[in-house]
């Protein structure tokens, strides 16, 4: 039983570092642009149905 | 047929999505029609037994209920939105057009089954899993086709960028397999009776791994799959942040399968893991509140579309209620809170805050979005749709205020005791003073019913009027696509 409760310290330590790394890897000033873009993929893809039901609006 | 006959450009597979589209609208007047009569059961219990059957007793209809409004309401609208999604996000059909309709038929096939079975009183009694196992073994084969049809047609993408949405509707249908799975292991001891393969509290505690992960997975993160495409299409404006997006997704997967033990305080549930759970719900606060935060701060410095433009109004209102929700379950996890709201009416409240203000409203907005594109028709009425948002949110709030009152006067009074240490009130006296809740919730229910049948009929309408728009389902070429 005591290598099982090791085992999960050990995990939720890792767990964290992995959580962390993804805080550190979303938000590092590299990545800025190419979110950017990325959060304009479904914008970037207009459907000209779409542009009509605009404009009759 | 993958393939415009006009321009001999390659097309979305559109057929797959206008089905499971117009068969949301359907179960949904279905599912919420049945909510409102178990509702009148409840305020005028003589409903009960009318034509002295005992199929349409509350005790066989409420499964049906809640069956029919998450899983073939609710399963339609993700099985349209995640299909339609991945495709116009990636840049390419569907891996499958036979595997797709396959998903679309069998799914079906398993709605109509539910309907016919949990009337009959055919039940493995666990809560949004009754179905036994012929229909659960063929969810199974359904499920893993739409799996293959979703992360099939990501491999096949044309875009490098898996965008975020596409990562929640993943999450979602991995996750419900495995959730499914697990929870349903049982022992067949004849065509329509089967024992769980799990005992006592063990029992209990992967039921309610499953059922708050069927909120967690299929209740949310497949409907933030939603928000994070159709807000920023309706709004026009990217996200608001796409790295919060990113530890939104994580932090809810790391936190969302712990939380199940909430529903389990003051059990025979070891007090360690009810704990645990207590911890983890509160925890997810974090993640609830920074998805909601990025969903409505998308709209940032484009507010006033909000004042015209109905569609955007159903699916920020949506996120309100997902905000609100999310702050009300953590809150009702707490042990010392939960030992007055466990098993009073503040939990069915709290469940429809979520299922009606999120779940639905935000499908309501995405459907109002899709028809258009899906048939090439412009909304019959946005009229209509406005007149809808509006009998949905008082129905909402009459709804949620009515069990919030009956819950906590209920939990009050069920503890309150005598000097000499007696109970006050009688078990039945709580549930006559419980009648005019009923009766509110009731009416709530009937309000978001018609707004659900003005949605049916504008829908109607907008299919049956003549065609407007070519509809633009061609895949643009890589040329094209930047």
């Amino acid at each position: 039983m005591e290598i099982v409760a090791l085992i999960q310290s050990i995990w939720t330590i890792v767990v964290m570092v992995i959580f962390f790394g993804v805080l550190l890897w979303a938000f590092s000033r590299k990545r800025k642009s190419e979110f950017d873009e990325a959060a304009r993929l479904p914008l970037d893809d207009d459907d000209s149905v779409e542009k009509k039901y605009k404009e009759k609006q | 047929m993958a393939e415009n006959f006009l321009t001999g450009q390659e097309t979305y597979n559109y057929k797959v999505v206008r089905q499971f589209a117009i068969m949301t609208i359907v179960w949904g007047v279905v599912g919420m029609t049945v909510g409102v009569y178990i509702a009148a059961e409840l305020t005028w219990p003589w409903l009960n037994n009318v034509l002295d059957v005992p199929y349409f007793t509350f005790s066989r209809l409420r499964p049906l209920h809640t069956n029919a409004v998450i899983f073939a309401f609710g399963g339609s609208a993700l099985f349209a939105t995640s299909y339609y999604v991945v495709q116009r996000t990636c840049h390419v059909r569907l891996i499958s057009d036979k595997l797709a309709a396959f998903t679309f038929w069998g799914w079906q096939l398993v709605i109509v089954l539910a309907a016919i079975t949990l009337p009959l009183g055919y039940t493995t009694t666990k809560e949004y899993a009754e179905l036994e196992w012929p229909i659960d073994l063929l969810i199974a084969v359904i499920w893993i086709s739409y799996a293959i049809v979703f992360f099939g047609t990501i491999v096949k993408r044309k875009i490098s960028h898996i965008y975020v949405a596409n990562w929640f509707y993943g999450a979602f249908i991995i996750t419900i397999a495995l959730l499914h799975i697990f929870n349903n292991m049982a022992v067949p001891v004849g065509m329509w009776k089967s024992y769980s393969a799990y005992a006592g509290v063990q029992d209990a505690m992967i039921q309610w791994w499953y059922g708050h992960n069927a909120v967690g997975f299929f209740l949310t993160a497949g409907f933030l799959g939603m928000m994070y495409y159709f807000v920023p299409k309706q709004a026009q404006r990217p996200v608001y942040s796409y790295r919060l997006s990113i530890v939104h997704f994580w932090a809810l997967i790391f936190t969302y399968i712990w939380a199940g033990p909430h529903h389990l305080h003051y059990t025979a549930l070891p007090d360690w893991t009810q704990t645990l759970g207590m911890v983890m719900s509160l925890i997810l606060l974090a993640p609830s509140w920074g998805g909601m935060i990025n969903g409505i701060m998308t709209l940032s410095g484009a507010w006033e579309k909000l004042r015209s433009d109905p569609i955007l109004r159903f699916l920020i209102v949506a996120i309100s209620f997902y905000g609100m929700s999310t702050f009300e379950g953590p809150m009702m996890a707490i042990k010392t809170v939960n030992a007055l709201s466990h098993y009073t009416d503040w939990t069915i409240g709290h469940v429809h805050s979520g299922a009606l203000g999120w779940v639905a409203m935000i499908s309501m907005g995405s459907m109002y979005y899709l028809i258009p594109r899906l048939f090439g028709r412009e909304l019959y009425s946005l009229k209509l749709v406005e007149l809808h948002f509006w009998t949905a949110t008082i129905g909402v709030v009459l709804y949620i205020t009515a069990m919030w009152v009956s819950g906590i006067m209920q939990g009050l009074m069920w503890r309150a005791v005598n000097p000499d240490g007696t109970l006050t009130y009688s078990f039945v006296e709580s549930v006559q003073a419980m009648h005019p809740y009923y009766l509110t919730r009731w009416l709530g229910g009937m309000f978001f019913l018609f707004g659900m049948l003005v949605m049916a009929y504008n829908v109607f309408r907008t299919v049956k009027s003549p065609k407007t728009f070519e509809i633009n389902d061609t895949i643009p070429t890589p040329a094209l696509a930047h």
